[in-house]
């Protein structure tokens, strides 16, 4: 056992002794960089190690939660006590119980699945072995990028590289013990380009496991495609029209409907999906899971943050709403099954439902062949406001927007300044086509998506 | 209130600061941190997500010509300070530079009358119930009310290699409400909030009208028609009302965007940018507001910084680097979310001063336009200046009236454009709170105005 693991097991021990009935401790502790590059220059170098513990406890149907960053015996103690005193100020909830331990003791271990199931590298060996030298070097060719594909990109406001590399312990009086490691980078810049009438930015990323897997060529020029493709933007007319999502925005709905497929919104009737299961939320075009294994997936772990393994849960297919996602406290509340969905935003909060990875099923159209299909209407390739302009509860949103005028089934002039208004089950059902090249985009969650043809749409402009 | 020197021996930081300069650099910084909080929510009635935390540590930052070498640990234990000196010179190849002495010069905190942490649990979640209560009892189609409180503590001590050795010891509460109303299947939401750099004692007077506040917004949207769409007088309420300053100018003028030329002002210093009517602060010494401090997070003392002078931009938002670069003093919003942070030029407490237009005439002379009294937040790209925003309560003006509430409204356009349209500024005066992200980093933001008309602004609605 790490000393890691030691120390989720002793909080544990020491909540029981102050009190608690039960109680879980999750650990983790990450060694991170980054790199911030300008003008050629190194702008700032970062390391950090962190390391803290949050631990829920339950004292008869009363939780509380306590976390700290002194892991030291006493730390511990003062953290079980902080949890304990938490779990004494909140009222009863008949729901509330510790997750049962789940069948097979998870193992340390980075594969997923039993005998013969493929093994799952969730950490890759090359985090720890580029010098920091090298990742600088990797975060200057990524600004060089974008600044030699077109002579307009006039600087980069900023190209940045990131990596983590993180252990993580889980121990719980009613038998969950896990332990695992997992490793993530990436890298991005906001490009500057000079247009007639101001600047445009564009912003290009990529992510993978380690800095082997990131191409700066490519980060580059996707900053700069994306900042002179605004160059002479203006604002289109208001009409209702065909609309094509760019993967990076059909990601941001998609990170909403995880959202709302969460059971405590469902539960607390706060998701516009509350009343769907079972019925038609979208198009057939539109097929959607979680899946929590995908070995590509960032919020890929054996086991979610309660200790219930991950697994693949299809949320709609054929056009249906299939399940709702569950954490052990919603399960019993809704008298299911936890569908490992228990996440957490690290050890400073208590686990609650969320989605893992959203992988939304690619279809058989390319991006040429998307744009003929809508043949005159808009290609959303940014938006903005996204968290303002929803209403969580009913789905409706109406969001900014900047893109591209589709003419003639190819994309044509820039566009800017412009709203997107629809409530996100109409979105849905009005999906006509899923292209076929998808991505993996880190906004509003991990989700895997294509590009998306929206058959109709409300575009405010002018 | 804690000392600096309680939270980080003066002899341990003057071996941190030697140990971060062994490598050459011509300056460095030890940042110290204690932060603790509370929080607890009431959602269906039930007092839950209880949630009590307490972490220490600091972070080191060593500058070198361009370039910033910055390590941080968790943990004030001297040996983890003095290791993460160590990582944070590792990359520099120089000569061992040598700090100054250090000189212990903190000025007073915000005061704190009664401290959060003195106040029992039972009394905030008491405090929760009657936020509940008093939501459930604004209307019979309230559906649903939940309400959340929030106290943090931040004791923060900084020593850098210019002999500067200061701190500060910040105490925040927040209450925050929402509301959900419901007619047949029309459902709409409301929040509000109130919070201060100040004590329990912000809870003295009738704290629970904010959630009939929320409860009044969602069942007013229940009426609500489509907003209409297209470019109109658009007159923005006061106090949160800020967020739009706030976000179309604020942000454009911290200085690190400027001087990439990533700022829309870049420039323009000296020239006008608004109508004479206009002028507008940065003040992170405003009492017990939302934004407020004593130092900021690089030990500057915080101050009141005119920015906008009848119309005219005069000045930028620095931190000890970007003001080290142009040779202007700092101006105290070298901000970090914490020690895990860098520090970046960030807006303290923002605002439009009171102009002399009454709310009721700047409304009176609009025929037909739209009235933004509040929004859900927004975004900006201070390169471009394109900004767009939510409105979660507006209302359409006729024949200068408040007429209908609308839902679903957002306001979109660039901010040099917006803000030189700026017509009329009232003379009531409000502020309110926000939380502000920049750069991966949030920090408390105060926001404020009187009732402001931007002569014409486009509309993005619902209404097809």
């Amino acid at each position: 056992m790490s000393e890691l693991a030691e120390q989720a097991a002793g909080a544990v021990e020491r909540a029981i002794a102050a009190g608690a009935g039960d109680a879980e401790a999750y650990a983790s502790e990450a060694e991170n960089r980054e790199v911030r590059v300008h003008g050629g220059e190194v702008e700032s170098l970062t390391a950090a190690t962190q390391r803290g513990l949050g631990l829920r406890v339950w004292i008869g149907r009363r939780v509380g939660y306590g976390f700290g960053t002194d892991l030291s015996a006493g730390g511990l103690a003062a953290i079980a006590a902080r949890a304990v005193e938490a779990a004494r100020a909140a009222d009863e909830d008949e729901f509330a119980a510790p997750p049962a331990a789940p069948e097979l003791p998870v193992r340390l271990s980075h594969s997923i699945g039993g005998e013969g199931a493929p093994e799952l590298v969730l950490r890759d060996p090359t985090i720890g072995e580029w010098s920091i030298d090298r990742v600088a070097e990797l975060a200057l060719a990524v600004e060089r990028s974008a600044l030699a594909a077109d002579a307009r990109v006039a600087a980069v406001e900023q190209a940045v590289y990131f990596d983590s590399g993180e252990r993580t312990a889980l121990a719980a009086s009613a038998g969950v013990r896990a332990e695992y490691e997992t490793s993530s980078c990436y890298a991005y810049l906001q490009a500057l380009a000079e247009g007639e009438d101001g600047r445009e930015t564009g912003l290009g990323f990529d992510l993978a496991r380690g800095p082997a897997g990131l191409d700066a060529e490519a980060i580059g020029r996707e900053g700069a495609e994306r900042a002179t493709e605004m160059i002479g933007s203006a604002k289109p007319a208001s009409r209702r029209c065909p609309v094509v999502l760019d993967p990076t925005v059909a990601a941001s709905f998609v990170g909403l409907l995880g959202g709302a497929a969460g059971a405590n919104a469902v539960q607390r009737g706060r998701s516009p999906l509350a009343a769907m299961l079972g019925e038609q939320v979208a198009s057939e075009a539109f097929i959607l899971h979680d899946d929590g294994l995908d070995p590509q997936g960032f919020a890929t772990a054996p086991v979610d943050a309660e200790g219930v393994p991950r697994r693949r849960t299809p949320l709609i297919e054929g056009g249906r709403l299939r399940t709702f996602l569950y954490d052990s406290y919603t399960a019993r509340r809704g008298d299911a099954a936890s569908t490992g969905n228990a996440g957490r935003l690290g050890y400073r909060s208590p686990p609650s439902v969320s989605a893992s990875n959203l992988v939304v099923a690619p279809g058989s159209a390319s991006g040429a062949e998307l744009l003929r299909e809508a043949a005159d209407g808009v290609y959303v390739s940014d938006v903005a406001g996204l968290h303002s302009g929803v209403n969580p509860v009913t789905g409706v949103f109406s969001v900014g927007a900047s893109g591209r005028a589709i003419e003639g089934g190819a994309l044509g002039r820039p566009l800017r300044e412009f709203t997107i208004a629809s409530d996100l089950v109409s979105m849905l059902r009005a999906v006509r086509t899923a292209g076929s090249e998808p991505r993996w985009v880190p906004f509003g969650g991990s989700v895997s998506t294509p590009p998306l043809l929206i058959g109709e749409m409300t575009v405010s402009g002018s | 209130m804690t000392r600096p020197e309680e939270l980080l021996d003066p002899a341990v930081a003057e071996r941190v600061l030697a140990r971060a300069l062994a490598h050459g650099g011509e300056f460095a910084e030890v940042f110290a941190e204690r932060r603790g909080g509370l929080t607890l929510a009431i959602d269906e009635s039930r007092i839950e997500s209880v949630q009590s935390g307490a972490e220490e540590g600091a972070g080191v930052r060593v500058l070198s010509g361009a370039t910033t070498y910055f390590a941080h640990v968790d943990g004030l234990d001297p040996a983890d300070l003095e290791r993460a000196a160590g990582e944070a010179a590792a990359a520099l190849r120089a000569e061992r530079a040598e700090p100054r002495p250090l000189r212990s010069e903190a000025p007073s905190p915000q005061p704190v009358d009664q401290p959060p942490g003195d106040v029992p649990a039972a009394r905030k979640a008491e405090l929760l119930r009657e936020l509940d209560q008093r939501a459930r009892a604004a209307g019979g189609e309230i559906a649903q009310a939940s309400a959340s409180y929030g106290e943090a503590r931040r004791e923060v001590a900084v020593a850098n290699s210019d002999g500067l050795f200061s701190g500060d010891d910040r105490t925040r509460v927040r209450i925050g409400a929402q509301a959900v109303a419901r007619r047949d299947e029309r459902v709409e939401t409301g929040a509000e909030t109130l919070g201060a750099a100040r004590g329990f004692e912000l809870f003295d007077d009738d704290p629970a009208a904010i959630a009939e506040t929320a409860a009044r917004k969602a069942l007013t949207l229940l009426d609500a028609v489509p907003a209409p769409t297209g470019t109109m007088p658009v007159v923005v309420g006061g106090g949160f009302g800020g967020v739009l300053f706030h976000e179309m100018t604020g942000h454009g003028l911290e200085a690190d965007h400027v001087q990439k030329g990533a700022s829309v002002y870049a420039g323009k210093l000296g020239e006008a940018v608004a109508q004479p009517l206009l002028t507008a602060y940065d003040d992170g010494r405003m009492p017990g507001e939302w934004g407020s401090d004593a130092i900021d997070d690089e030990g500057a003392p915080t101050r009141k910084t005119r920015v906008i002078e009848e119309g005219r931009l005069i000045g930028f938002l620095h931190d000890r680097r970007t003001a080290g670069r142009e040779g202007v003093a700092q101006t105290g919003n070298g901000r970090r979310e914490s020690f895990r942070h860098l520090p970046i030029p960030r807006m303290t407490n923002t605002y439009i001063a009171p102009g002399d237009a009454a709310p009721e005439a700047i409304i009176g002379d609009v025929a037909k336009g739209f009235y933004a009294v509040s929004f859900g937040g927004g975004q900006v790209d201070p390169a471009t200046g394109d900004f767009v925003f939510g409105v979660n309560e507006g209302y359409l003006i006729e024949d200068g009236k408040v007429t209908r509430p609308c839902r679903g409204a957002t306001l979109v356009g660039n901010c040099l454009q917006a803000l030189a349209a700026i017509d009329a500024v009232g003379n009531d005066f409000w502020m309110k709170t926000g939380i502000c992200g920049k750069g991966g980093q949030k920090v408390p933001v105060g926001t404020g105005q009187g009732h402001v008309r931007i002569a014409a602004m486009t509309v993005g609605g619902t209404e097809a």
